[in-house]
């Protein structure tokens, strides 16, 4: 299978502090890839050298086949179309209420009708438990609920790939269990690849098709969810059996 | 002095302080007693730990176990210093120079981008979100019609109120209305709103930038596929450039009403005279270029503000510096650009 993200050789430093080194990784089609790591250990970092947030110091990063590093900004902003990102805080703009949030990338990439758009942001904030919030302010939002309905502006398009940072963190067992089950009704019915920063242990155990650990800056693991587990590196170890570091 | 000093039953923060005076200046300490010791804080830990460190010989006695157990807890170690070298006054010079240039270039780049979209918005409405210009319009027209309004009549009171006694020992009561027709056509309209402009919506503009920067909301922009500049910037462009010249305009009428006050009521100069002197002086020429001169003013304010916010650093003090940074820097640019027109039509 041909990987739809292969990230190559990716450096990143912050002034003279280097976060993260000489990083391979691959990530495949239709499957959650799950990133684990310390706090503090540069997993934001990665997720945004990969999507040209941050400019990597080294390294090339493809998505669907092509180098994004050194691409123009038209043809990166097609490809940015279809990908979704929810921040590790959401980052909703918060001089809009959620129902114009949400609305942002269907007013500026489609030509939907009114009609269309309105059903579809309901849908989606009914996806993520969210029904009566569309004339709220992020300010007005609880942290997991702001976290929701930034997921819900995230897939708002259906994009092909999904990152989420963090998407479980705050949120209660059983809103974060139906969270999960939205993430792989995603995968399952729209074939849509996740890339998921998460530390919560139950997660892992029922979204993860591949796990990527992060030590030191460098890749620890790279494997499917069963090989980590025989894993006989101390920090994972200690991961699965803590539950959280 | 004793070389043993005996802790007190809780040694806590607050009774830190008095075991450091007392412990620090005696020099022969060597031995700590913790026989009466009960409860130790952190405070208190980072005290023995202290003067473990001072004092290398120096002896804890009768400590018990969960007094030891806490010690560990809160053990302190410091960090050593990283001794970073002192530039001298030269390096330091030389690194100003070479980030004032960079950041010169970066404002440079920023504003071809501003303009750049902003032309193409004229056409293609798409980009940023419906009614945002108006919205902006309106925040800009209405949140500085008031102060704008009540400073020039006050100007134009001053201004006229200051000449009129020399004019008037001439004989000259009339050139009152010359004086300030051009003045404030010329020079105090276009100047005073760009001041007020760039302290009122030019600190929102980078205050609001910044906070959406540090709040990670650009990003979030970005990664839906969306220009920041187009969706966020060039709206503030086109309202502000909208926006400018109706309130010089304003606000040199309402300078011009100020100076009629003291021409009727003190120069005894009638409505009429006052007017017509005023219409007859003006040539479009004047209008036109106090008019252009403000519209150079107000990009100055949003590019500023706009470059400012996007250059924030930390969190949200971060925000803070660089609205009043902005505001400080639009004002010297604004009066270093009127130079630069007073210089281009001088004796015109
Ligand atoms: N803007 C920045 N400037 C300087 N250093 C930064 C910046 N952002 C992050 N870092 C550093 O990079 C490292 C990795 O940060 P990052 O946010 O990627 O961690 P993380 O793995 O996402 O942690 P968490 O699980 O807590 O979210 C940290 O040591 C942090 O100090
Ligand atoms: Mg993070």
């Amino acid at each position: 299978m041909e990987p739809i993200i292969k990230v190559s050789n990716l450096t990143a430093k912050f002034d003279s502090t280097t976060i993260l080194s000489n990083i391979n990784i691959e990530i495949f089609p239709k499957q959650i890839t799950v990133i684990l790591g310390k706090s503090g250990c540069g997993k934001t970092t990665l997720l945004k050298n990969i999507l040209k947030l941050y400019t990597p110091s080294a390294g090339t990063v493809e998505m669907f086949g092509q180098d994004i590093t050194k691409m123009d900004e038209e043809s990166l902003e097609t490809i940015l179309q279809k990908i979704g990102m929810l921040f590790q805080n959401g980052a909703l703009l918060n001089s809009l209420d959620i129902y114009n949030n949400i609305r942002i990338p269907l007013e500026q990439h489609t030509n939907l009708p009114d009609e269309v758009i309105d059903r579809m942001i309901s849908a989606k904030l009914k996806l993520v438990g969210l029904e009566n919030a569309e004339k709220m302010l992020p300010s007005e939002l609880s942290g997991g609920m702001k976290k929701r309905a930034a997921l819900a502006r995230a897939m708002i398009l259906d994009p092909n790939i999904l990152f989420c940072d963090e998407p479980s963190a705050g949120l209660d067992p059983v809103t974060s269990a139906n969270l999960d089950k939205l993430l792989l009704k995603l995968k399952k019915q729209l074939n849509m690849t996740l890339v998921i920063v998460t530390h919560e242990l139950a997660s892992i155990h029922r979204i993860a098709d591949h796990i990527i650990f992060l030590e030191n800056g460098k890749v620890g693991f790279s494997g499917k969810l069963a090989a980590v587990m025989q894993s006989n590196n101390s920090d994972i170890k200690n991961f699965f059996a803590s539950g959280k570091f | 002095m004793k070389t043993k000093y005996i802790l007190p039953e809780s040694l806590d923060k607050n009774s830190v302080p008095q075991v450091y005076e007392q412990c620090s200046k005696n020099e022969d300490l060597l031995y700590l007693d913790f026989s009466r010791v009960v409860s130790i804080d952190s405070a208190g830990v980072a005290l023995v730990d202290y003067l473990k460190n001072k004092i290398p010989q120096l002896q804890l006695l009768n400590i018990s176990d969960s007094i030891t157990e806490t010690m560990q807890t809160f053990k302190t170690e410091l960090v050593p210093e990283t001794d970073s070298r002192k530039e001298n006054y030269f390096e330091r010079i030389g690194e100003k120079t070479v980030e004032f240039a960079k950041s010169f270039k970066e404002a440079l780049f920023l504003t071809a981008d501003i303009s750049f979209w902003s032309f193409i918005s004229i056409f293609n409405r798409k980009g940023h979100r419906k009614g945002a210009v108006v919205q902006q319009s309106l925040l800009i027209g209405v949140d500085t019609l008031g102060i704008i309004s009540l400073l020039s009549i006050i100007l134009g009171l001053i201004i006229a109120l200051q000449s009129a006694a020399q004019l008037r020992q001439f004989g000259a009561n009339i050139f009152i209305a010359d004086l300030i027709a051009i003045a404030m056509v010329r020079e105090v309209g276009p100047m005073m709103t760009a001041i007020i402009l760039a302290g009122r919506s030019g600190s929102a503009i980078a205050s609001e930038i910044a906070t959406m920067k540090v709040t990670e909301e650009l990003d979030a922009l970005r990664m839906m596929a969306i220009n920041p500049v187009r969706y966020v910037m060039v709206p503030k462009f086109s309202a502000i450039t909208i926006c400018m010249p109706f309130l010089v305009i304003w606000s040199t009428a309402i300078g011009i009403l100020g100076g009629l006050v003291i021409a009727v009521f003190y120069l005894d100069l009638s409505v009429t005279a006052y007017m017509t002197e005023i219409f007859e002086v003006l040539t479009l020429k004047d209008i036109l270029v106090g008019l252009s001169k403000s519209i150079i003013f107000a990009w100055v304010i949003v590019i500023i503000g706009s470059y400012f916010g996007l250059n924030v650093e930390g969190g949200a003090e971060g925000v803070g510096k660089v609205t009043t940074k902005s505001v400080v820097v639009s004002i010297f640019m604004v009066i270093f650009f009127d130079v630069i027109f007073s210089l281009l039509y001088l004796g015109g």
